[in-house]
């Protein structure tokens, strides 16, 4: 068996090198074809019709005059008469035709009887009138230690509320296929994250075996947790295609369908109450939330909190789940935790506040609380000289005279990325070339490019002489691409099937070199003879030895047995500076400090890059973000891009990155970075706003209306 | 999108014997950035678009004997690159730059600034103009963080324009032209608060084309700030245009109109008398913005904007003398 492990950091030619993306030219130029661009030949488009209310049943539905419409060759009813709608988006029934236009015509032209029952209840921010309504269900009070005694003992307590409305994915590419179902096969084109694992999800809806879907997907145009499954409109896209004779049928939702039930990050809110020593200790900690995901409540696990100080000895934790006439939660970019970092760190910056210290002192005060202290104590330390924390910080609220104010804020966040199972088929051919295959995704973050490296780097060859294929579940099984599992997964099934099939290639020339197979190596383009440089043969030349049989062979990543490939868990911190326009309540970022760490790095450009677009994400929902539910319709009122507000590249401020690639964190071997830098970047900036006015903003999106009524208060 | 039938006339004439004689008959298309969205949304369903950027006469900015006259079809990057407007309106050119978004800029029109529909969500999600439900209007009980703070029932949306302001400050007059003539209106009129779900936002009538704008040329100090929450495209919060006729470094006298805040522009007469014989600094400023947003009724989700309206008029003002 080869040895798999890693190359030691110094012989390493390709792994670690910043190189730019292997699809960023298809990407840059428009050639990459995604879900949204597939045109099969007969393609039919469809066009959905949503329920406007969001608490109604279904009594009529007659479709007589749109399947007279121009174009149109099928319904699909979804919601049949007598469906009790829970929220309004819900998918009623699907027009295919054959253009977009005539298929959104025969939308309008079904016509849908209601029973609409006018009791919905969509502001889950508000939990008096959800108990009031049976809407919220508490799942009991856990205790640890001694709380009540604790707050006794304690020096200082400080109380506060948090609270983190949803946000949507805002996925740029809508959810959405192109799918033809002929009653027995499926061609299936969506976009997903999934692409291993999406064909049998498709398979059980339509009933049928789930060897008889063929998933294929080049690109995905942002997934962010929102994009596993099948769902509804796939399959019901799919039994239309069947209807219509096995004609491939594209839909993807439009803006306000994606938005309003395409998934969301739930919210949570909650009352804190922390009692420390003087000294910043601290010793209780109590809190009461409540959330949601939706209709059937759940939401968030509240026994995250508190987040990353996990062994503060004395908690109290009440928690309600609140039901609401809302399009469901989906898995967002780091799952809950955004939330419980932000009501974590604020609370902590509170009681910093209250105790007079530097938040930075209590941070680091606490942090045996915590499952990785040096790493954090290191990381703190870090982003406050990337902020100039020591020069620029100031007691709260203490920012000078005029109307605008700056301040500073930390938030912390922690992570698995363990790399998830996966198999890599790698075939190489007498002319040399070399054909890597698997049934992953690349969702923008760079798994092709890192794949292509860690071939490239055992193979010793350049990176050009790969010829890589994923997206379609004919490959080699690999793990959806969620929980920051992807390059971990992918670049160990690579070092192993790339290592696995060398071990081949060496056998196959060893005679032609008068060597042992065990002592050749790949380098360089070359196959040579170890400590011998005389003695070699050209990859070409080498390959020329395997006659007319090609070389193939696999590898697998079992998370069970990593071997010192890949490891998981992680730790990281933020810091921003804000500045606040105290007559406008408009706060800018200025800077946000990211450090991650994130075991041995493929590529740092990739990493970086994920860093940036993490950070970008934490800004929109510091500052922008937030669904706003009306409580009259039940509509989701911002379900478009203008009031539905992400920033811009001027919103951002600077953001720098700083990984976290010490020899330590390189030993681990390769760890997930997708999601944990979008952790911190949230509490850093709602504390940096208070840093800066003096008072805590107490829920984000930190918009004018809330930065000015806090001031307002603070004046009162 | 509902299907249409498309017209693309060369000449004025032309193009106003195409429009109909009640709204949604025709919808006229100059940069689209609005009609495009309304109609794929199903609030605007034409069953003609008349395009109007072929027409030549429509376009231009040109020095007159009584100021400039910008045509209906100037895009905002033209106006924003015009020199006549950069030295005599820079109210007009601090507008123009509130427009974050190249794409808009380049195919957005003055016209179809001084045309375009309010955003007001409801407005947008098919519960029309006035967004009534069972009798009340969904606005002042409902999500009204942006709506208006000077509006009366039935209007609370407020007007989306980014030069309405900016040209009433200015004294500007727009020109409608019609197959039986020609009228010509003060923007100040042209902005009208609805009182029926029947009535528009604005006094063109359907078989009137807005054909250009007449900025007179008086000696002012001039100057726009917007209140926005984003530096990238976004719609302002509140905004305000001042025009300062002045004597030396005293104010001889003033217009100050705000934006955003209420279904019209808002013009605060009793803030610019006030400021008469003064020369502007921080104090008087101020003053005179407190004056602006006195008669401000907020709804229950907005009272912020009253504040947000009094810096704009504040920093306009300041601006304008800076």
């Amino acid at each position: 068996m080869p040895d798999y492990k890693w190359p030691p950091k110094d012989q390493r030619r390709i792994i670690g090198k910043p190189v730019n993306r292997v699809d960023g030219p298809a990407k840059a130029s428009g050639r990459a074809r995604f879900s949204q661009d597939v045109r099969l030949p007969g393609m039919l488009y469809a066009a959905l019709l949503t329920s406007p209310y969001a608490h109604a049943k279904v009594t009529d539905i007659d479709t007589s005059q749109a399947e007279k419409s121009p174009g149109v060759k099928g319904i699909q009813i979804i919601s049949e008469p007598g469906t009790e709608i829970q929220w309004a988006g819900t998918e009623i029934a699907l027009v295919a035709a054959d253009t977009e236009e005539h298929a959104r015509d025969g939308v309008r032209k079904i016509k849908v009887k209601y029973e609409v029952f006018n009791d919905h209840f969509v502001k889950e921010a508000d939990l008096a009138t959800a108990q009031k309504l049976g809407r919220a269900k508490p799942s009991g009070e856990a205790v640890t230690g001694d709380p009540d005694q604790a707050f006794k003992d304690a020096d200082v307590i400080s109380e506060g509320e948090y609270g983190i409305p949803p946000i949507t994915h805002c996925c740029l590419e809508s959810h959405g296929q192109v799918v033809a179902f002929d009653g027995e096969k499926v061609e299936y084109r969506p976009s997903t994250q999934n692409v291993s694992g999406v064909g049998g999800d498709l398979a059980k809806g339509l009933e049928i075996p789930a060897a008889n879907v063929h998933v294929h997907q080049d690109h995905i145009g942002g997934g962010f947790g929102s994009k596993f499954a099948s769902d509804r409109w796939g399959v019901e896209t799919a039994k239309l295609s069947k209807k219509v004779g096995g004609k491939p049928i594209r839909y993807h939702h439009d803006r306000r369908t994606e938005l309003e039930i395409a998934g969301c990050r739930p919210a949570i809110y909650g009352r804190f109450k922390v009692g420390a020593k003087k000294d910043g200790t601290i010793i209780a900690w109590e809190s009461k939330t409540w959330a949601t995901g939706g209709f059937g409540g759940g939401g968030l696990n509240a026994n995250l909190l508190p987040y990353v100080f996990r062994d503060v000895p004395n908690r109290r934790f009440n928690h309600s789940a609140v039901s609401i006439n809302a399009g469901g939660a989906r898995a967002w970019r780091a799952p809950n935790h955004p939330q419980v970092s932000f009501l974590t760190c604020s609370a902590i910056e509170d009681l910093a506040a209250k105790l007079k210290m530097d938040p930075l002192e209590v941070f680091l005060k606490n942090l045996h609380y915590t499952q990785r202290p040096e790493v954090y104590r290191a990381q703190l330390l870090k982003a406050a000289e990337m902020i100039g924390w020591k020069s620029k910080w100031h007691p709260r609220g203490q920012s000078g005279r005029g109307p605008v104010k700056t301040g500073l804020g930390i938030g912390i966040g922690t992570w698995g990325g363990m790399g998830h199972n996966a198999t890599e088929r790698v075939t190489i051919h007498p002319d040399g070339s070399v054909v890597l295959e698997i049934g992953s995704q690349d969702l923008g973050t760079g798994t092709r490019t890192i794949i292509t490296q860690t071939a490239a780097e055992s193979l010793g060859l350049p990176m050009k002489d790969i010829t890589l294929r994923i997206g379609d579940n004919r490959y080699p099984r690999a793990g959806a691409s969620g929980g920051s599992t992807t390059v971990g997964g992918t670049s160990a099934a690579t070092r192993k099937a790339t290592l696995n099939a060398l071990e081949k290639l060496f056998e196959a020339v060893a005679p032609s070199l008068g060597a042992q197979p065990d002592q050749l190596v790949a380098r360089d383009g070359k196959i040579m003879v170890k400590g011998d440089s005389s003695k070699s043969l050209t990859w070409r030349a080498a390959c020329a030895k395997l006659g007319v049989t090609p070389i193939e062979a696999t590898g697998s990543n079992n998370r069970r047995s990593p071997g010192g490939l890949i490891a998981g868990g992680v730790g990281g911190a933020q810091m921003a500076e804000v500045e606040v326009d105290t007559e406008t309540g408009i706060v800018t970022l200025k800077k946000l400090a990211v450090v991650q760490d994130c075991g041995m790095i493929i590529n740092p450009k990739t990493a970086a890059s994920q860093c940036y677009g993490a950070a970008i994400m934490a800004i929109c929902g510091a500052l922008y973000e937030e669904r706003i539910l009306d409580a009259a319709t039940g509509r989701f009122l911002n379900a478009e891009f203008d009031f539905y507000k992400l920033a811009g590249i001027k919103d951002v401020g600077q953001i720098e990155v700083h990984l976290d690639m010490t020899p330590e964190h390189d030993a681990r071997g390769v760890v997930g970075l997708g999601e944990p830098p979008v952790i911190p970047g949230i509490a850093a900036i709602a504390n940096a706003v208070a840093n800066a006015i003096g008072v805590r903003v107490p829920r984000v999106p930190l918009t004018p209306d809330r930065v000015l009524a806090a001031l307002e208060r603070r004046r009162a | 999108m509902q299907a249409f039938e498309y017209a693309n006339p060369k000449t004025l004439q032309e193009a106003l014997g195409l429009l109909g004689s009640s709204w949604g008959e025709a919808d006229v298309l100059a940069g689209g950035t609005d009609l495009l969205g309304l109609m794929k949304e199903y609030i605007h369903t034409p069953k003609r678009v008349v395009n109007i950027k072929g027409i030549k006469e429509l376009g231009g900015i040109e020095k007159t004997s009584a100021g400039v006259r910008i045509g209906a079809t100037v895009t905002v990057a033209e106006l924003l690159s015009s020199g006549l407007i950069k030295s005599q309106f820079p109210a007009l050119i601090q507008a123009a730059q509130g427009i974050a978004s190249m794409q808009i800029r380049n195919m957005g029109s003055i016209g179809g600034d001084l045309c375009q529909r309010p955003r007001c969500w409801y407005f947008r999600s098919g519960y029309g103009l006035l967004a009534m439900k069972d009798g009340k209007s969904l606005v002042a009980n409902g999500e009204n963080r942006y709506h208006a703070i000077f509006g009366r029932a039935p209007a609370y949306f407020v007007s989306a324009s980014s030069f309405g302001p900016a040209l009433i400050a200015l004294g500007a007059k727009v020109k409608l032209a019609s197959q039986s003539g020609t009228r010509e209106l003060p923007v100040a009129e042209f902005f009208v608060a609805p009182a029926t779900e029947d009535d528009r936002e604005i006094a063109l009538k359907p078989n009137e084309i807005l054909t250009e704008i007449l900025v007179p040329a008086e000696t002012t100090r001039n100057a726009t700030y917007e209140v926005r929450q984003k530096e990238a495209l976004d719609w302002p919060l509140a905004t305000a245009s001042v025009a300062l006729k002045m004597d030396g470094g005293k104010v001889r006298s003033a217009e100050i109109v705000m934006g955003h805040v209420g279904p019209t522009p808002v013009r605060a007469p009793k803030a610019a008398r006030s400021l008469t014989g003064k020369t502007i600094n921080e104090t008087v400023a101020e003053k005179a913005a407190a004056t602006a947003v006195k008669g401000a009724r907020p709804l229950s989700q907005n009272a912020y904007k009253v504040q947000l309206a009094k810096a704009a008029v504040k920093r306009a003002l300041l601006r304008a003398v800076s």
